[in-house]
């Protein structure tokens, strides 16, 4: 593990709703290129804290973070960094899948648009190949001027994949992407994430602990706002070191 | 066994009594539509959209002028009342949700909603036609403007509201500033409920009377100029109605029906609008 560079680095990090406490202490590094999942029962934290890798919670005056979270070695919770910048390096894809209210094509370009300026053709370039990363190309190669809100639920999901990527992010934050899908839909993406590692830092909160087995690289598992326990998710999920993950996992609790 | 038997006849009787209840509604409604029917088609030709309104004793005669005249009245209303309702409702919904200034104008708007149309009338009489001497048919656009700003604010900002926030933090996560992501996402995904609410209003301000009394007064003949006093509906069957003269009623009646039929209209269109972009 030491010889991975942490590309994201929480260091002695808080986080407060108004006045509630609700992460505390965390000291964490998340490697570069590994998917790292975090799991734990519901409210323990472990959306909170994906959230704030792209300074989610700025949009809400009661929410703030204090202490220090790394990206490349710079803090990014100071009030000088400029969140368009920011969140163009994290991408972030969300429980329920989100399609803009436009055409499949202009989904994807409206995030690279934010960014970038580019001629028609490389836009077109940039769509396919976004569209092609996420595993969708194939379904939606002839339809891409229809709506976004004609595709499935699966296919929404890998199109909000799609969105994100297309902006060529270096982190992508997936916040339980597959909670509201079938089984079917669930395994592609699971699959996607898998592939998707080779150019991106992946953290990913999952209430399904089988899913964070067969996925994650490496897990945090958090209680009550506290990180537990990290480490490579192999020797978590067969040898956990702490009696609490440990009654997490083999569902004695949660 | 009895409890159950008893519970059935309670709820045979509360539906009774609520069918009851539609029924006595929609028997006044049918009676309504029924007279207007009708009494409006004898009067209904070529000449009703091609000739004038005629003066007491004339035959014949049309509402030409007076439907143009409401045509012109009702889009400069709806165009002037229609952005600047949007842009109160998108400060509601989006920036002012829970501030002093936001607060305030929510009850400051819930206020003119239910404003009597009599008083604005009375309202722009003073501001512009007592001050500019002049009634005219600018006076009556603002007077129907301000009837269609608060109906616009107050649906603009529950549909916005109505937007998911996941969607909103979607687009912030790729980066994108607060105003892209209004006019871009949340007005788009708003656009059906937005879009009915500024035709409502104009099917409301097709038919008010009292804002146009005081302000585009009348006119007998064509005119299209909006500086000087114009014909329209509503004031033309206020007229006509109260006159001895069959003829004169007979139109009136058209009239009316004329803008029963043009509301229906627009919210059967709003309605078709509304459900082909939430299908989508």
């Amino acid at each position: 593990m030491s010889n991975l560079v942490s590309q994201i680095e929480f260091k002695n990090f808080n986080f407060y709703y108004g006045k509630y406490h609700a992460l505390k202490g965390i000291n964490l590094g998340l490697s570069k290129n590994k998917v790292t999942a975090f799991i734990g029962p519901s409210g323990c934290g472990k959306s909170t804290l994906l959230r704030t890798i792209n300074r989610m919670y700025d949009l809400y005056p009661e929410q703030r973070a204090e202490g220090e979270l790394l990206l490349d070695g710079h803090n990014i919770l100071g009030r000088d960094i400029d969140l368009s910048v920011l969140r163009a390096k994290v991408g972030m894809v969300f429980q329920k899948p989100t399609p803009f209210p436009m055409s499949i094509y202009d989904n994807i370009a409206f995030g690279v648009r934010l960014h970038e300026s580019l001629s028609k053709a490389e836009m077109d370039e940039r769509v396919e190949w976004a569209l092609r990363k996420s595993a969708l190309w194939d379904e939606v190669k002839d339809k891409l001027y229809k709506s976004g809100m004609s595709l499935s639920g699966g296919q929404q999901q890998r199109l909000c994949i799609a969105r994100g990527v297309a902006v060529k992010p270096e982190v992508l934050l997936l916040d339980e992407p597959t909670s509201a899908l079938d089984p079917i839909s669930t395994m592609r993406i699971e699959e996607l994430i898998d592939e998707l590692k080779n150019d991106f830092t992946i953290v990913i909160v999952t209430h399904n602990m089988q899913q964070a087995a067969r996925i994650s690289d490496f897990t945090a598992y958090m209680y009550l706002g506290e990180l537990i326990e990290f480490g490579e998710t192999d020797r978590i999920f067969v040898k956990p070191s702490k009696k609490q993950t440990e009654d997490y996992i083999t569902g004695r609790f949660g | 066994m009895q409890l159950h038997s008893k519970r059935k006849l309670v709820n045979k009787i509360a539906l009774s009594l609520s069918l009851g209840a539609m029924l006595f509604g929609l028997f006044w409604l049918a009676w309504i539509l029924f007279t207007v029917l009708e009494s409006g088609i004898l009067a209904f030709s070529v000449d009703l959209f091609t000739q004038m309104t005629p003066t007491v004793g004339v035959q014949g005669g049309g509402l030409a002028n007076a439907i143009a005249g409401s045509g012109l009245l009702v889009a400069a209303g709806a165009l002037i009342g229609s952005p600047l309702g949007i842009l109160v409702g998108i400060y509601l919904a989006e920036y002012g949700q829970s501030t002093l200034l936001g607060k305030l104008t929510r009850y400051v708007n819930d206020l003119l909603l239910s404003a009597p149309s009599i008083v604005i009338g009375l309202f722009v009489y003073a501001v512009v036609v007592a001050k500019t001497g002049q009634f005219s048919g600018w006076a009556g656009a603002l007077a129907l403007a301000l009837i269609v700003i608060p109906v616009v604010v107050r649906t603009t900002e529950s549909m916005l509201l109505l937007v998911p926030n996941s969607l909103r933090e979607a687009a912030y996560a790729l980066g994108a500033p607060k105003r892209t992501v209004i006019l871009w996402v949340t007005l788009r995904a708003a656009k059906a409920g937005v879009v009915t609410g500024i035709l409502l209003s104009v099917a409301r301000i097709a038919g008010e009377t009292a804002p146009l009394l005081f302000t585009a007064l009348s006119n007998q003949f064509w005119s299209l100029d909006m500086s000087h006093p114009i014909a329209n509906l509503p004031k033309v069957i206020y007229e006509f109605a109260m006159n001895g003269d069959p003829n004169l009623q007979r139109l009136a009646w058209a009239g009316v029906l004329l803008i029963t039929l043009g509301v229906l209209a627009l919210n059967i269109v709003a309605r078709v609008f509304f459900r082909q972009q939430h299908s989508n």
